[in-house]
């Protein structure tokens, strides 16, 4: 009753919000793309047989010798630009994902503990989290890059780089839910519902992934889409600085940092498409969170 | 006071303790400086000799004292890479990092401080909104996109600014300095204002914010009674009392600045701290990274204690408590 009556509500909002829906429509846009990019992109960027270098530097299809073939033009191997920021925004989207993951899983697990058991286990787990949160998320990711480059074995660095970079990411985004979570569970404790739980001898993990924690989905939703637009800007910051995703397998940010060497000259499409996209994608993302922001917190309203 | 001070004092001494020891353990566990410094010819009795000769084998909180001792001293130990000392690697970029920060803070500063207040005293204006909004897309478009926005537009397309590099450098002592110069002004035009945006939107919403709460609070509401005039009100009154969050934030993101400085040093080609720290991760130069931790963690502790010493100076209520 009480889900349907939210739900109506939320719907109710977001129609009268046109921000929320051009974000909506924005961001849903982009992920279809991004998730069945072998399906729409007329060719594969990393088969090297499907582009060659007499397609190189055309521009796009409204510009004067655009070619039909190629939608948004080629990079200098020539590449369809269009395949390549799909695939793209496909790699963006999946670390982003996955690291945002990792994150609630590790923050929310570490959270709900600290706020139900207390003590010293709650001293610790926070006193972690004050330390990385003094750092910003972008040099405690450029740290774990770092470390791991010189802990893996070399010839590994490359195949690996997927699962650093998300793991980077995620260990620089998981405070957030946890101090969240944390904070709900001090509120939740003392509530009837959850010392009736305690009193019935329910075992610790239950009441907290049973009870608490579906009382406490508002806020970490919340974080969850904020912090999935930090993980995409942290990823395309990583790839274009240059210690993120190799160019042979590139994220929107891979393609930036390609696209600057064509600042200076002409062909403007190679830089500044795949920046429109990785814009138009976070801005999208952030909007959405504004509005569940407001959707939760009714006293915004 | 004085208790206080020290109280403070002893816990930065902790902090840097806890920083060092992990630095200490990055160079420790992460790669082996024997196999970094031989070749594949070097046998296995003259790698453990050098071990030996260098102390590598001796118990790790020696080693680990003899670590913290020597930086205390101002030797931070020799690149993997470029085999120089690296005191005198990230002295000679410092200037380059504190120039880059300093000039972008005080921009954040001086445009954001006046900007909160004004969206604060006339928030439903038409000014207050179209600033509202532009700070909100502000912050979601990431910082290396304004830099190359700004190089576009500045360097290539009107052409009136450098984009790369710090210009004309005057060196006094060892600090070479590049605010001596006009072509040193100029080239540090687009790089602040990369750098200073997303601190100036925060500042901005800061102050807008705290603002907005003093001016509905009693004394507030008793001096507008009592017909003091506004803009004693305003800027007496109200300012002075929105300024002690506003100082917190400001100097926690004087770090974030030097932390962020990376990015837009690597945008402008700007020959900072923060250029020299990514190259030592793309080369795996250890020493390095561990070291630029311990210096960046230095000047957390530093702004720290500053923004807790500054509390005193401005907060009265606090010195009473503590005298009492």
């Amino acid at each position: 009753m009480l889900g349907r009556l939210m739900q109506s509500e939320a719907v109710w909002l977001f129609s009268r919000s046109p921000a929320a829906i051009l974000a909506a429509i924005a961001a849903v846009t982009i992920v279809l793309g991004a998730l069945f990019a072998p399906w729409i992109a007329p060719t594969d960027p990393y088969d090297l047989s499907s582009f060659s270098l007499i397609d190189g530097l055309l521009p796009p299809v409204w510009e004067d010798g655009g070619d039909p073939r190629f939608l948004l033009g080629t990079d200098d191997q020539g590449r369809d630009m269009f395949s390549s920021i799909l695939y793209g925004a496909r790699l963006s989207l999946a670390i982003a994902a996955m690291a945002m993951a990792i994150a609630l899983v590790l923050g929310v697990g570490l959270g709900l503990a600290a706020g139900y058991y207390g003590g010293r286990f709650d001293a610790v787990v926070m006193r972690i989290a004050d330390v990385q949160l003094a750092l910003p998320a972008i040099l405690t990711a450029l740290l774990i890059d770092g470390i791991s480059r010189g802990i893996l074995p070399r010839d590994m660095h490359d195949d690996l780089r997927l699962g650093v970079i998300t793991v980077a990411i995620a260990l620089s985004l998981w405070v957030n839910f946890a101090r969240t979570a944390r904070a709900s569970v001090f509120v939740e404790r003392n509530k009837d519902y959850v010392q009736a739980a305690i009193m019935m001898g329910q075992h610790p993990l239950r009441i907290m992934a049973r009870h608490i924690l579906p009382n406490i989905l508002g806020p970490l939703l919340v974080i969850a889409t904020v912090d999935l637009a930090s993980a995409i800007l942290l990823e395309a910051t990583l790839s274009f600085l240059g210690v993120g995703l190799p160019a042979d397998s590139p994220s929107l940010g891979t393609l930036i940092r390609i696209g600057m060497q064509y600042l200076l000259s002409g062909e403007w499409w190679i830089l500044w498409i795949p920046t429109l996209f990785l814009v138009v994608l976070v801005v999208a993302i952030n909007l959405l969170g504004d509005f569940l922001r407001d959707l939760f917190n009714p006293s915004l309203r | 006071m004085v208790a206080f001070i020290l109280k403070r004092l002893v816990q930065s001494v902790f902090v840097m303790l806890a920083v060092a020891f992990l630095a200490f353990s990055l160079f420790k566990f992460v790669g082996d400086p024997i196999s970094q410094m031989t070749g594949v010819e070097t046998s296995i009795e003259d790698q453990e000799r050098l071990r030996e000769e260098l102390g590598l084998n001796d118990p790790f909180f020696v080693q680990f004292a003899r670590f913290t001792g020597d930086m205390l001293q101002g030797d931070f130990g020799y690149s993997f890479r470029t085999r120089e000392p690296i005191g005198e690697m990230l002295l000679s970029r410092l200037p380059a990092t504190l120039e880059l920060g300093t000039v972008a803070l005080v921009i954040s500063l001086i445009v954001g401080i006046p900007a909160g207040v004004y969206t604060a005293l006339r928030p439903r204006g038409l000014v207050s909104q179209s600033i509202l909004i532009a700070t909100l897309i502000g912050v979601s478009i990431p910082t290396f996109v304004i830099g190359i926005l700004l190089i576009f537009l500045f360097g290539v397309q009107l052409g009136w600014l450098p984009t790369y590099g710090r210009g004309g450098t005057v060196e006094i002592g060892w600090w070479r300095s590049s605010l001596f110069t006009v072509e040193g002004w100029r080239s540090h035009v687009l790089p602040a204002l990369t750098l200073g945006l997303f601190q100036l939107t925060l500042t901005m919403r800061l102050v807008r914010a705290q603002m907005m709460e003093v001016m509905r609070t009693d004394h507030i509401r008793f001096a507008i009674a009592r017909g003091v005039p506004w803009r004693s009100i305003r800027y007496r009154h109200a300012l002075s009392n929105t300024m002690i969050p506003v100082i917190t934030v400001i100097g926690l993101q004087f770090g974030g600045v030097i932390a962020f400085s990376i990015v837009t040093e690597s945008v402008f080609q700007w020959p900072g701290m923060g250029l020299l720290f990514l190259e030592s991760i793309r080369f795996v130069d250890i020493p390095v990274m561990s070291v630029y931790l311990v210096v960046i963690a230095f000047f957390f502790v530093i702004i720290n204690l500053l923004v807790d010493l500054l509390y005193l100076a401005i907060d009265p209520r606090l010195r009473v408590r503590e005298s009492v």
